[in-house]
């Protein structure tokens, strides 16, 4: 199994601004892959050169062997673009979008009509695209998207602006086009998106990657802190303190009552003891914690 | 389907679904018709005056009947007479020489002398049928110099700004929401041709300009409006398609300068709405001032109206329009030129 993108030090620039700046990362075929990052990161930048929507300044990208960029035909029939759920056709209801995009590729009205049933939306097919909720909008864009049975597919911050319950399904829907073979290549400003999703991530910052693999490895890698919230009230913040021993933090800001620890095992079999586990909350290192450790900064998307 | 159909059919749905397009390319030109070609239809009810100059024997013989509908006054003065049809005492003034029956009229009440015309050919009809053989003719002029009737003119000057609207508005509100929507951007990641794309909303355009002349064209022939189209009309249709593709070149050229697509279509309405009205296609410019005649010819509209004029209404042979098509299709490759400077893929 071969890398299907090749990125070799990329970089793009507006003006003063580096949106792209040295960026240099390989996908596996069949990988679902991330690129992790708070808002003005350079995610889109790079996505958009990598599909060829946008020229770089420097730097080389291969895809499947082709160069995206200039244009190429070639290359646009083996990958499938997710931009946002907006980018519809006015006035077209979901069938007649996807049947439209579905003709671009010389695929057949049965096929694209097909596709609207797997990503659930043959109840809305007569649905104009305009009156669709957010989360239906973003699974008929990635209908659209897959419609021609692409290799590789991108996905631009698909989850955005979705409620709990509508990304919950969307992920459901990722997941299984990933393991229906298809290369996935997902941005996002979410890290539980990211972590629950991806094989590997790449984490970016100011136009560059910070660090680059597996979520559950670089949130190993941290010498990170377990969190262990209790209600307010069953336990004092000085019982606390007591129980959780030195070089622990205790924190109560009035709901709960937080330890961080990093010897979680013996705080918790003390709760225990106590009695105190009913309703408890154990929080392990996220990749909010690696970006923390990475920049300094607190992750804000 | 190939890429251009299923695209031009996509557009083509948009479009048909959009009321509000629907109203501003076919419902509001088709009212301004019914104002400007119709409605003084409505006022043929009371009795109209008429002057007699000298004797017409030819009315005294049915003055019977005539007296329902005609209030017939005397004068024997030809000048006097006239004068009195210019300022709409009368409708008309009728005098007769022999067997020719001769009525002056009045173009500023181009219904009611229509009216009055069509009784008095009644009146020499029937005469005619009784007094074998024929002999009586019947000739009318218009005390005015000789524009045109009313819907005549009216039809044509309509149509060029329905089709001017409706070409610039599609354009300007296309390329913008298209550009918002990313559906610029969704199109260029599918292996579809850059020609296929604007192939299609061209030919769009061209078939939804080609739908309003149709429409207009059968309103306009009701018998409630009475156009009368003369023989070489069909040359209207090359120059509603270059009409089109110049009004589109200026709705690029909007669609461009503009942020939104509110702002397109204002930006459209500032600059075909003036131009309609300089260009003639409400009023008739025969009557305005030497200087604006002149700077109307800067206008792509004027030669549009002027063109559809000649070929629809005032008789002309199909080769007497090519100065205009070839001005109007001049006009849509300048500003086709400036359209590709203004133009972005993007709005950011
Ligand atoms: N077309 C553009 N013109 C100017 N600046 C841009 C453009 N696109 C992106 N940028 C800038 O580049 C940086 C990265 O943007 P982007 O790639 O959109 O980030 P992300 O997708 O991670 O939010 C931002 O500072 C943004 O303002
Ligand atoms: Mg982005």
């Amino acid at each position: 199994m071969g890398s299907t993108i090749i990125v070799n030090d990329l970089r793009k620039h507006y003006g003063q601004v580096r949106a792209v700046d040295g960026v240099s990362f390989s996908v596996e075929e069949g990988e679902f892959f991330g690129i992790l990052g708070p808002n003005g990161a350079g995610k889109t930048t790079t996505l958009e050169i990598v599909e060829g929507l946008r020229e770089a300044d420097s730097g080389t990208v291969e895809v499947l062997g082709m160069r995206p960029w200039p244009r190429n035909a070639k290359l646009l029939t083996r990958i499938g673009v997710q931009l946002q759920a907006t980018s519809f056709f006015e006035r077209l209801t979901a069938r007649e979008q996807i049947r439209t995009f579905a003709s671009l590729y010389g695929v057949a009205p049965k096929k694209a009509d097909d596709m609207l049933g797997q990503v659930g939306l043959e109840d809305k097919a007569d649905t104009p695209a305009e009156r669709l909720s957010g989360g239906q909008g973003q699974r008929l864009s990635i209908a659209c998207a897959l419609v021609h049975d692409p290799d590789i597919v991108f996905l631009d911050e698909p989850s955005a602006a979705l409620d709990p319950q509508a990304r919950r399904n969307l992920w459901d829907l990722l997941r299984q086009i990933n393991e229906s073979g298809r290369t996935v290549v997902l941005t996002t400003h979410y890290m539980d998106e990211a972590e629950s999703l991806c094989d590997r991530v790449a984490i970016m910052d100011d136009g560059r990657i910070l660090e680059l693999g597996p979520p559950a490895s670089l949130v190993r890698g941290l010498e990170s802190v377990t969190r262990i919230s209790l209600e307010t009230g069953t336990l004092s913040v000085e019982s606390a303190a007591e129980i959780a021993g030195p070089g622990a933090s205790v924190d109560d800001d009035g709901v709960s009552v937080t330890i961080g620890t990093d010897d979680p095992a013996r705080v918790l079999t003390a709760l225990a003891e106590r009695n105190l586990l009913t309703g408890i909350q154990v929080r392990g290192a996220t990749l909010e914690d690696v970006f923390l450790n990475l920049t300094g900064r607190e992750y804000r998307a | 389907m190939t890429a251009f159909t299923s695209l031009s059919r996509a557009m083509l749905l948009g479009w048909f679904r959009d009321r509000s397009a629907l109203f501003f390319s076919i419902l509001f030109p088709l009212m301004f018709l019914v104002l400007f070609g119709g409605i003084f239809s409505d006022m043929g009810t009371s009795k109209m005056a008429v002057i007699q100059v000298g004797k017409v024997p030819l009315l005294e013989q049915s003055a019977a009947g005539l007296g329902d509908v005609l209030e017939i006054q005397k004068s024997d003065d030809p000048a006097a007479a006239r004068e009195k049809v210019r300022q709409g005492d009368v409708v008309a003034a009728i005098s007769q020489q022999g067997d020719a029956l001769q009525v002056s009229y009045s173009a500023a009440d181009q219904v009611r002398s229509g009216t009055v015309q069509g009784v008095l050919r009644q009146v020499v009809a029937q005469a005619n049928a009784v007094g074998v053989p024929q002999r009586f003719t019947m000739t009318a002029q218009q005390v005015e110099d000789d524009s045109l009737k009313a819907i005549q003119y009216v039809t044509p000057g309509l149509l060029s700004w329905a089709v001017a609207m409706g070409a610039a508005f599609g354009a300007a509100a296309t390329l913008v929401t298209w550009r918002e929507k990313r559906i610029l951007r969704r199109l260029r990641l599918a292996p579809v041709a850059l020609g296929s794309v604007v192939g299609a909303r061209v030919g769009v355009s061209v078939a939804i300009a080609l739908i309003q002349t149709a429409i207009f064209l059968v309103v306009a022939s009701l018998p409630f409006f009475g156009l009368r189209l003369s023989a070489y009309w069909w040359m209207a249709i090359p120059l509603v398609v270059a009409g089109t593709l110049t009004f589109m070149a200026i709705g690029l050229v909007a669609g461009g300068l503009a942020k939104s697509a509110e702002a397109a279509s204002g930006i459209a309405n500032l600059i075909v709405l003036p131009m309609a009205f300089l260009s003639g296609s409400f009023i008739p410019l025969d009557a305005a001032p030497g200087w604006l005649q002149t700077l109307s010819n800067v206008f792509p509209l004027k030669h549009l109206n002027q063109g559809l004029l000649d070929v629809m209404v005032r008789g002309q042979g199909p080769l007497s329009v090519l100065p205009e098509l070839g001005i109007v299709l001049a006009f849509g490759l300048v500003i086709s030129l400036i359209a590709m400077k203004v133009f972005r893929w993007d709005s950011v």
